[in-house]
C-alpha cells in the first residue's frame, strides 16, 4: 500500500499536525519508504497467531478507589503556557 | 593520585569508604572535565549547584556513617526522566522549559541511595532515533575518532549523551532508556556497557513516553560491575507503574563473578545477515569462544521471525508513540504556537514543536491505526510479535541459559552521513537490538573490541525473562577476555 498527496494531508490533519504544501511531498517519499519496509509482514503466516496485548504475562495490579493524591491545582498549572486562577486556557470552543 | 573522573564506579566506591577522597572532591572532578567537554555536547543542562549540594549531604551521611549503597557516586540523567524542578525536555523544543513537579521513579531511587545528579544528558528527540542526530540540542559527538582522523563520528541513539558522558569520563554511570536499542547500540559505539533489563524491571513512572509496551530503564556505565550495580538500585516494584514487576531485585553485582561454566549459550543463525562485516562475524566468533573457553557450552539456536522484528516494530512503536504524544497539543505545558480556533492551535503548535523524525513516527502510527489500515498493519504486527517472543521462548525451552548476538551491524558512522538516506536506513542499526523489546527480553551490550579503524565494537546477550543475572555473569567473562575497553584520549578537552 502507498500514500498519495491526499492521504498525508489527512494524516496530518488527523495527528493535527500542520503541513506546508512544500512538505507534502517529501513526506509522501518518507512514508511510503517506511510502508513499504513494513510491507513484508505480508509473508508472515499469522493464521490462529492471537496478538500480542501484554509482553510479560502479568495480571494487571489494581488499587483501592481512593483519593490518594492531589490538592495542589497551583502546581498542576504551573507549566502552562497560559492559565487563570488555576485553570488552562485556551482558544473559545464554544460559540 | 589518578584523576578522579578515570575511577570505574565500584572503584570511586571504595576510594569514599576509604575516604581517600570526599564526595565533594568527587563531584568537582567531574564537574571540571563537564566545563571542558562542552564540543561533545553530551550534557544538554549541568546542574552544578544541585549536585555539589547534593554532594555535601553525601559527605555529611558518609560522616555520620549513613552512607548509602550509591552514596556520593555522580550520575548524568537521560533528559527523559522527569528531574523535580529540574528542566526536562526529552530534547524536544514542544517540552519548551518543562519543569517536572515530581521525579521519575528511577531517579528518586538512585537519589534516595546517595547518588549526585550532575545534569541532564542529550538524547534523540523523545528518543526517536539511532545516533543523537534528532536532538532539538543539536548532535552529540562520539568521543571516539577513528584512528588519524578528526572527523566526528555520532555515539548512537537514542542515549547519544548518555553513552558519550560515560565514556568521555563526565559521569561515573548514566540512567538510559531502551525502546528498540536505545542503550545498548550507543553503549556498542562508544565501548561502554549498557543494560536493558526485562520489560517491567523498572519503573517506567516519570519517564517521558514513547512507545509504552516496549520503553525500559537502565544503564550505560564503563564495566560490567558498574552497570550491576546501578541497576540494582534503579529497579524494583512501583505501585504508580501498573507494567512494574512486584518481584524482588536480585543482587545483580553478586551475580558478576558467577562465571558461566555449565551454562549453554545459543547463537541464533538467522542473526547471521548477508553483507555483514567480517569483522562483525569474526568479533562473534570471538566471543563464542571467550565464553567456551571459560566453560559454557555453545550450541546453534533458531529464532525464525528475526528478519520481521524490524518492520514489525516500525508499525508498533509509532502506532504507541502516536497516541502517547497527543499530550503535546500547547495546553497544559510546553510550547503554544496561536491560532484562529484550538484545532488551529494544536496543529501549528505541533508542527513548530515536533522534529522531522518526530513527524514522521507519529503520523506513520496515526495512519496504521486510522479506520480501514488497523487489521492490515496494527494487528498483524501484533500477531508477528506474538511469533517473535515464542522463538524465544523455544530456544530458552531447549535449554539454552542466554544467547549471543553481535549488538550492532556496523561501527560508530560519521555525523550526517546517513542524512540523505531514506529513513529506513537509519532504522536497520536496531536490526540486532529491537528483538528483545519486542520479546520484552532483558540485553545487555558490553565492548568486545576495536575495529580495523580503532572504533570500539559491541557484542550482546539476550537473556530469559527476569535474568539478567546470567547477562552479568556472562558479560563480565567477555569483558575479562576482551580486556577493559581502552578509555578515548581527551582530544576534546
Amino acid at each position: 500500500m502507498s500514500v498519495d498527496e491526499k492521504t498525508v494531508r489527512r494524516i496530518a490533519h488527523l495527528a493535527r499536525i500542520a503541513v506546508t504544501d512544500a512538505e507534502v511531498p517529501h513526506l509522501q517519499g518518507e512514508l511510503n519508504a517506511i510502508l513499504d519496509f513494513v510491507e513484508q509482514l505480508g509473508e508472515v503466516d499469522v493464521e490462529g497467531v492471537e496478538p500480542m496485548t501484554s509482553v510479560t504475562p502479568m495480571v494487571m495490579k489494581k488499587r483501592a478507589d481512593a483519593v490518594t493524591d492531589g490538592g495542589y491545582p497551583d502546581k498542576i498549572v504551573a507549566n502552562a503556557p497560559m492559565s487563570e486562577d488555576d485553570f488552562f486556557m485556551v482558544p473559545k470552543v464554544v460559540e | 593520585m589518578t584523576d578522579l573522573t578515570d575511577l570505574s564506579l565500584a572503584e570511586a566506591r571504595e576510594g569514599l569508604k576509604a575516604r581517600r577522597f570526599s564526595a565533594t572532591e568527587l563531584t568537582r572532578a567531574h564537574l571540571a572535565a563537564m566545563e571542558k567537554a562542552e564540543a561533545l555536547n553530551a550534557y544538554v543542562l549541568a546542574t552544578p549547584d544541585k549536585a555539589l549540594a547534593m554532594a555535601a549531604e553525601s559527605d555529611r551521611r558518609i560522616a555520620a556513617g549513613e552512607a548509602g549503597p550509591l552514596e556520593g557516586i555522580p550520575l548524568g540523567v537521560k533528559d527523559l526522566f522527569a528531574t523535580e524542578g529540574v528542566r526536562t525536555t526529552a530534547c524536544s523544543a514542544i517540552l519548551d522549559d518543562f519543569r517536572p513537579p515530581y521525579e521519575s521513579t528511577v531517579t528518586r531511587q538512585l537519589w534516595c541511595d546517595g547518588a549526585v545528579m550532575l545534569g541532564k544528558l542529550n538524547n534523540d528527540e523523545f528518543a526517536m532515533g539511532s545516533s543523537n542526530e534528532t536532538s532539538a540540542f543539536g548532535p552529540v559527538v562520539n568521543p571516539w575518532r577513528r584512528n588519524g582522523s578528526d572527523t566526528k563520528l555520532v555515539p548512537g541513539g537514542s542515549s547519544g549523551g548518555s553513552a558519550a558522558a560515560v565514556a568521555a569520563r563526565l559521569c561515573l554511570g548514566a540512567t538510559a532508556t531502551d525502546t528498540g536499542g536505545s542503550i545498548r547500540q550507543p553503549a556498542a559505539f562508544t565501548g561502554t556497557v549498557g543494560i536493558k533489563p526485562t520489560y517491567g524491571r523498572c519503573s517506567r513512572w516519570g519517564i517521558v513516553a514513547f512507545a509504552s509496551s516496549l520503553d525500559q530503564a537502565g544503564p550505560i556505565a564503563r564495566t560490567v560491575r558498574d552497570s550491576a550495580i546501578l541497576l540494582s538500585s534503579m529497579a524494583g516494584h512501583d505501585p504508580k507503574d501498573t507494567t512494574s514487576a512486584d518481584l524482588p531485585v536480585p543482587d545483580f553485582e553478586a551475580a558478576v563473578t558467577r562465571g558461566v561454566k555449565g551454562l549453554r549459550i545459543g547463537i541464533p543463525k538467522e542473526y547471521r545477515l548477508d553483507g555483514m562485516p567480517a569483522e562483525i562475524e569474526a568479533l562473534w566468533q570471538k566471543g563464542a569462544e571467550w565464553l567456551k573457553a571459560a566453560g559454557a557450552e555453545i550450541v546453534e539456536v533458531s529464532l525464525p521471525h528475526t528478519k520481521y522484528a524490524l518492520p514489525a516494530y516500525y508499525i508498533v512503536a509509532p502506532a504507541e508513540a502516536s497516541s502517547n504524544l497527543a499530550r503535546y497539543d500547547g495546553v497544559r505545558y510546553g510550547l503554544r504556537v496561536p491560532g484562529k480556533d484550538i484545532v488551529e492551535m494544536y496543529e501549528k503548535t505541533r508542527a513548530a514543536g515536533f522534529g522531522r523524525e518526530v513527524k514522521r513516527r507519529i503520523m506513520i502510527g496515526t495512519y496504521v491505526l486510522s479506520a480501514g489500515y488497523y487489521d492490515a498493519y496494527y494487528l498483524r504486527a501484533q500477531k508477528v510479535r506474538t511469533l517473535i517472543k515464542r522463538d524465544f521462548e523455544q530456544a530458552y525451552a531447549s535449554g539454552v541459559d542466554a544467547i549471543l548476538a553481535p549488538a550492532t551491524p556496523s561501527s560508530a558512522f560519521g555525523l550526517g552521513e546517513k542524512a540523505d538516506a531514506s529513513p529506513v536506513e537509519m532504522y536497520l542499526n536496531d536490526v540486532f537490538t529491537v528483538t528483545v523489546n519486542m520479546a520484552g527480553l532483558p540485553g545487555i551490550a558490553v565492548p568486545a573490541g576495536l575495529d580495523a579503524q580503532g572504533l570500539p565494537l559491541g557484542l550482546q546477550l539476550i537473556g530469559r525473562p527476569f535474568d539478567e543475572e546470567t547477562l552479568f555473569a556472562a558479560g563480565q567473562v567477555i569483558e575479562d577476555a576482551a580486556g577493559r575497553m581502552a578509555l578515548p584520549e581527551a582530544w576534546w578537552a
